[in-house]
């Protein structure tokens, strides 16, 4: 079962890194969201994959899902959520203003 | 070329009303299932752009008169305040507590201050989003 | 009262809430930000002297015992950058009420500086690694709103290649702490060490030390540091001052816990590719501050090179040389956020940015032009300034444990540092001067004084460095021991 996890999560940083590697800005942003989804199926993995009850002391015996990973998962949807938000709204600004959303024509400064 | 949204319109003028039940049902069980306040103000958030969706800003302006930035300053009050009134106890910082009230309706209920906690995650989530969805939107895009 | 230490992260999150509330009122917003700051560096003393009398101290947040709970640490290394960072933030915040400009104040500024230095302050405070991760993120999602702040086309451009960086930097940093967590199976970062120490550090702990140094080397500038000189010019004066001050040094700060504390083991592998690594930073570094004519660009590439220096510390490994990065890593705040200022009032001053543009500033502001030397000379390491004892003691430790290279890199980047400054001074302060005493804009009282404050600052610290020498010693001893650590977490009571 790790194995096939694994392997999804490879297939999703090799298509956030193709993403990431492109020339629009709103594909580079979408390649982050996958990779940062990649990351959340890694955090939940590597607390094991395996029949647990609630991890509560009365209400069941062992074995126990990790609740570590679970609390771990939540903390980094919400800042991925909050960093994704705001380079979302950033990139629509630097399109409106500067007028293009392609990285080569950002690169630098032109009077250098 | 006038789009018809009379489909949409209509639907949501019930929809909306079940996503905020859901968002507060979402809320008030994150203790013990499930839930909790980020996703509760997620819910809540998404039935408020859903009515922006369906009628136009200045219409839900004059419904909900709110500064939606005040809102989420509002809310990281309340939860950080959770946290520093626990150091006005002695206790260290963020202790939660809990006990058990008997209240009209409901019957003997749990009480905790992690509900306040969840409440200013909640109100947070809200003034963000809408903040957000509206500084995109502004320029009638 | 162990509550103590969360203040420094609690209290300028809950006035930078504040102040959301008090957009309107700048004056206002002015002085309950500069009266937190130095509340916080008031604070910040008091522990670190409390520090001295009663060893390391711990805050278990919510009662919950360590190895579960998340916990606040600190002790002396901790406790000398939260009190420097307080002391930058303050000045520059002096600054700030001069260059800003009230349309930008009234966008949240002041919010936001101090939810930055609450994220720099839970960084160097926390003794948790996801904590320190979240805190990182509260520091960089504050530092994405200021280096946007004023919407120019330059900062529009620059700040979203800065954002996407350092959004990849942070999805790594929860690779490797899922890794680590699989491994290990705890997040304290004392009990990782006491299972890594019993474990053995083989080659898949390596492997996930060397992920961390990717990370950290992201966000303090070692070697990766391309998106470094780019994103420190463009932002307004004081916000410059503040990241060039304080971002790297977090870095840096979790650079040396992690690899004192829980990799410490295989320094054959781990510590020679950081000493690499600081070499090619520090060669780098030099070739960047020597190449360039912006006078921004040329401060940002010095940032390099002390990061290198820094960090040369670590890789050598002794207690001296830790003892000389701590000096040079306090030196090092002060004189850049001075740099930093000098740089964006000499640009404000003249209007131009370019040092072959700009010359005989010394007889318009003759002050301006004596603090410019000040910090040339200290950023050189002439004694009695500040630099000078940083500098003497990773030498000293250099050569006890006779790596020649490093030595000898670390002395000519010195050597450069001088050359690149002394290049700034000779063209734009001497010569002859082009601005007539008609045209000359008057110099702000609130911008040469915090330049002031921070020259007295650097006077102080290099004179008075045997002052300090118990609280350095004190924590270089606590780097080198992970033991004293361990057992002021884990192994006693409260």
């Amino acid at each position: 079962m790790e194995t096939l996890i694994i392997m999804l999560i490879g297939i999703l940083v090799a298509v956030a890194t193709y993403l990431i590697l492109s020339r629009n800005i709103i594909r580079i942003i979408l390649g982050t969201a996958v990779f940062s989804h990649a990351v959340h199926l890694l955090i939940l993995t590597m607390g094991g994959l395996k029949q647990g009850s609630v991890p509560l002391l009365k209400e069941a015996e062992a074995p126990y899902a990790d609740a570590l990973p679970q609390a771990l998962i939540l903390t980094a949807i919400v800042i991925s959520f909050a960093v994704t938000a705001f380079i979302l709204v950033l990139a629509y600004r630097t399109y409106q203003d500067v007028g293009t959303d392609d990285l080569d024509e950002l690169r630098g400064a032109e009077d250098e | 070329m006038k789009i018809n949204d009379v489909i949409l319109r209509t639907i949501s003028r019930i929809v909306v009303f079940i996503i905020l039940t859901f968002g507060v049902h979402l809320f008030l069980s994150g203790h013990n299932t499930p839930g909790g306040g980020f996703i509760g103000g997620l819910v809540l958030a998404s039935a408020i752009v859903l009515l922006y969706l369906s009628t136009d800003i200045e219409t839900v302006k004059k419904s909900l008169p709110l500064d939606f930035k005040i809102v989420a300053a509002t809310g990281v009050l309340l939860a950080t305040s959770t946290g520093f009134g626990s150091i006005i106890f002695g206790v260290p910082f963020m202790s939660q507590t809990f006990a058990y009230f008997e209240l009209p309706i409901f019957g003997e209920t749990e009480l905790t201050t992690v509900t306040i906690f969840e409440a200013g995650v909640a109100l947070t989530v809200v003034g963000v989003l809408v903040t957000i969805i509206l500084s995109i939107s502004e320029d009638g895009g | 009262m162990n509550n103590l230490i969360v203040l420094p992260l609690i209290i300028p999150i809950i006035v930078g809430i504040v102040l959301v509330f008090l957009r309107p009122f700048v004056k206002l917003q002015r002085a309950i930000s500069l009266i937190t700051m130095m509340g916080i560096t008031g604070v910040s003393l008091y522990t670190l002297n409390r520090v001295q009398i009663d060893g390391i101290i711990r805050l278990d947040f919510g009662g919950w015992e360590p190895p579960f709970g998340i916990l606040f640490v600190a002790d002396s290394f901790a406790m000398l950058l939260v009190l420097t960072a307080s002391i930058v933030t303050a000045i520059c915040l002096i600054h700030a009420f001069s260059s800003i400009g009230e349309k930008h104040e009234k966008m949240y500024f002041y919010p936001f500086v101090l939810f930055l230095v609450a994220g720099v302050n839970g960084s160097f405070l926390t003794g948790d690694l996801f904590n320190l991760f979240v805190c990182f993120e509260v520091m960089l999602l504050a530092s994405y709103v200021l280096i946007t702040l004023g919407g120019t086309k330059r900062q529009l451009r620059e700040s979203v290649k800065y954002v996407v960086i350092n959004v990849l930097a942070s999805w790594f940093f929860l690779v490797g702490l899922a890794y680590l967590y699989g491994t290990v199976g705890t997040l304290n970062m004392a009990h990782i060490s006491e299972r890594v120490a019993e474990a053995g550090q083989g080659p898949l702990l390596t492997t996930i030390s060397i992920l961390f140094l990717i990370v950290f080397s992201l966000k303090a500038g070692l070697l990766l540091f391309f998106w470094l000189p780019g994103s420190y010019s463009v932002p307004p004066t004081a916000v410059a001052a503040l990241f060039g001050a304080l971002l790297t040094k977090v870095g840096i700060y979790a650079l040396f816990r992690t690899f004192t504390l829980i990799f410490y083991h295989e320094t054959l592998i781990s510590h020679t590719l950081i000493g690499i690594m600081a070499g090619i930073t520090l060669i780098v570094g030099c070739i960047g501050a020597i190449a360039f004519k912006d006078v921004r660009l040329i401060v940002s590439y010095n940032v390099v090179i002390a990061v290198g220096f820094i960090l040369i510390g670590l890789a050598i490994g002794t207690e001296t040389s830790f003892a000389g990065s701590i000096y040079y890593i306090i030196h090092d705040m002060i004189a850049k956020a001075m740099l930093f200022l000098l740089a964006g009032t000499m640009i404000y001053l003249t209007g131009k940015s370019k040092i072959d543009e700009m010359s005989g500033l010394i007889r318009n502001y003759p002050l301006f032009g004596w603090m410019f030397f000040v910090v040339t000379c200290s950023l050189a390491g002439i004694p009695p300034l500040s630099g000078f004892v940083g500098k003497i003691l990773v030498g000293q430790g250099a050569i006890e444990s006779g790596s020649y290279i490093l030595l000898a890199l670390a002395f000519i980047s010195s050597i450069i540092v001088l050359y690149s400054l002394l290049r700034i001074f000779l063209n734009t302060i001497f010569g002859e001067t082009i601005i007539s005493l008609e045209d000359e804009k008057p110099m702000k009282m609130g911008m040469i004084i915090p330049i002031v404050l921070f020259g007295i600052a650097t006077i102080s610290l290099g004179l008075g460095a045997e002052f300090i020498s118990g609280y350095v010693a004190d924590a270089a001893h606590t780097l080198s021991n992970p033991s004293v650590y361990i057992d002021a977490v884990i192994g006693g009571d409260k």
